[in-house]
């Protein structure tokens, strides 16, 4: 029992990560119905971008607070990560608006690729390792959590909480959802549906970058390939949410992390990834949308 | 004085299609000015070109005396003209109170509770609805929908392209008096399209017929009524 509870913990730490990464994924495809390709890579971004203000502050002040030097960190790596996340909407989708439906894709798995190999070109091939920053562990009840997993289930509650309250009561979210429903008539309303574009692009990089920074905190270790499989999990995760749907990135990044840590701890580790795509084929094959997708019962 | 609304040549293309094929419309200020035409004629178009969307592919749109034949769709908006669209375009997963909100925008809600009271006032039906999503409204509760939100914008001009579409004739008369009222109290300038070419024309100051993304014929509302050729093609159950 003992067992199962750690691992519990353990899944959610991972799936707060990958649900935070799917946001970015699911809201995108929600406002322009696009797969951000690239969106794993600005995860990874993000992570880089921790890792350097994190050498740069321990190399300048040493004993920096842990504290403050997240706090940095995790700031850094949103303004970076948003950066990008813009420019590559502005410079690379936007264009493309309104071409036929797999341009803008090949172009993001273009985008995908050129960022990772800038950072394997301007930070090097290897696995960039920090030394451990949070190392504090509590033992309750015979479970162990450690203070990294503490904060990254409640960093990712706070700000999913944000998220949810942007989207669903100010005017910029109902201009979000507006222009997800109907870009026209939004333009038609005096929305600028660029504009809300772009700030949409923002918001899934900021998270993301939230992401990479508590992804080097907690494996205190990234790579420039690191965009790949955290993003296709992440993806994964959005998709058996039903893309589109927040609340269900959240959920199926969660339950992907379960699954993984459930899997890799009563079976054998090597099937983990097997048993995550089965269920997604499983799901999608009994739910198409997803389990949170919206079935289109409107009239339009 | 220089019209409110002044479309002058305007020629719009949907690919290689001309839709509009050089028309010249005004809209004075205080006005209610109708438009009539068959099914594809063109209304629906000019009335988009107007906001912007499809753009003018050539001749010119003024509005208060300025350009905007180029403007992108949300500037546009922003100067005040308000649409309820063909098709109606509600925000199917929003709710009726949302898609109000949305009407009201441009002000960042500023005026909101206060219109949208008047809104309620003028079409109870929304009030009862208002917590109900757009996309499940019945066909008519979408179309006051749709003009309510379009005026929450506190508009100059205000562009409807069928209000009486799947309407029941009571509620039809019900609109029709409203428009009637906020013109003469409020001042409101209307630029409509109807098919109910009938009450539109009853109801207007001055109309256009359009054939064939051309204007054909203009005048008094009541003049275009007696009209023997309006009669026979739009009034008489004849087709051109
Ligand atoms: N998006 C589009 N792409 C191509 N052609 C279009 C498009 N929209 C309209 N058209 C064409 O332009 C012409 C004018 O259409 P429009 O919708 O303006 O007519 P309308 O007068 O509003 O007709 P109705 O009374 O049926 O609403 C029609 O021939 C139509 O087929
Ligand atoms: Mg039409």
């Amino acid at each position: 029992m003992e067992y199962f509870v750690q691992q519990l913990v353990n899944g959610l730490t991972l799936g707060s990560i990958y649900g935070m990464i799917a946001i970015g994924y699911t809201m995108v495809y929600g406002i322009i119905g696009m797969i951000n390709f690239a969106h794993g890579d600005i995860f990874m971004l993000g992570g880089f971008a921790a890792l350097i203000v994190f050498l740069a502050l321990t190399s300048l002040f040493a004993g920096v607070p842990v504290v403050i030097a997240l706090l940095v960190m995790m700031i850094v790596a949103m303004i970076m990560a948003s950066l990008w996340n813009w420019t590559i909407e502005r410079v690379a989708y936007r264009p493309l608006r309104g071409s036929f439906r797999l341009a803008p894709l090949i172009t993001a798995i273009g985008m995908s690729i050129a960022l990772s190999n800038f950072i394997q070109v301007t930070q090097g091939p290897r696995n960039k390792p920090i030394p451990p920053m949070v190392s504090s562990v509590y033992n309750i009840a015979g479970i162990t959590i450690s203070l990294k997993q503490i904060l990254i289930i409640v960093i990712t509650a706070v700000l999913l909480s944000v998220f949810w309250y942007i989207v669903h009561r100010t005017p910029l979210g109902r201009a979000q959802r507006a222009t997800e429903q109907d870009r026209k008539m939004a333009a038609l309303l005096g929305i600028d549906v660029d504009r809300t574009i772009s700030v949409t692009f923002i918001m899934g990089a900021a998270l993301a970058a939230v992401a990479g920074t508590m992804y080097l905190m907690y494996y205190g270790v990234v790579v420039f390939t690191d965009g790949f499989i955290p993003g296709v999990k992440a993806f994964t995760a959005a998709v058996l949410g039903g893309i589109g749907s927040l609340p269900g990135a959240v959920l199926g990044g969660l339950l992907i992390g379960l699954i993984e840590s459930l899997w890799s701890a009563y079976f054998t580790i090597d099937y983990k990834d097997v048993a995550t795509f089965s269920i997604l084929a499983i799901v999608l094959i009994f739910k198409p949308s997803g389990i949170l997708g919206r079935p289109e019962v409107e009239k339009v | 004085m220089t019209a409110l609304l002044q479309v002058k040549a305007v020629e719009t293309y949907y690919g290689n299609i001309r839709a509009l094929a050089g028309v010249d419309v005004e809209v004075q200020k205080g006005e209610i000015v109708c438009l009539i035409g068959a099914n594809g004629a063109g209304k629906s178009t000019l009335m988009m070109t107007i906001c912007g969307s499809p753009q003018a592919r050539t001749g010119q749109i003024l509005f208060e005396g300025r350009d905007i034949t180029r403007m992108p769709t949300h500037e546009i908006a922003r100067l005040r003209i308000a649409q309820s669209p063909e098709g109606r375009r509600i925000f199917p997963r929003m709710t009726v109170y949302e898609n109000l909100q949305m009407g009201a925008s441009l002000d960042n809600l500023k005026y909101f509770n206060e219109d949208v009271e008047k809104m309620f006032a003028l079409f109870p039906r929304l009030k009862e609805r208002q917590s109900q999503r757009g996309g499940t409204l019945s066909g008519g509760e979408q179309q006051m929908l749709s003009i309510a939100r379009a005026l929450m914008a506190r508009p100059k001009l205000l562009l409807l392209d069928e209000p009486s579409l799947g309407l029941a004739p009571l509620i039809v008369k019900g609109i029709f008096e409203a428009i009637r009222k906020l013109n003469e109290t409020e001042g409101l300038t209307v630029f409509l399209v109807e098919q109910n070419a009938f009450a539109a024309l009853k109801l207007s100051h001055r109309a256009y017929v359009m054939v064939n993304g051309q204007v054909t014929m203009s005048g008094g509302g009541r003049e275009l009524l007696a009209n023997p050729e309006v009669r026979a093609a739009y009034l008489e159950g004849g087709r051109h």
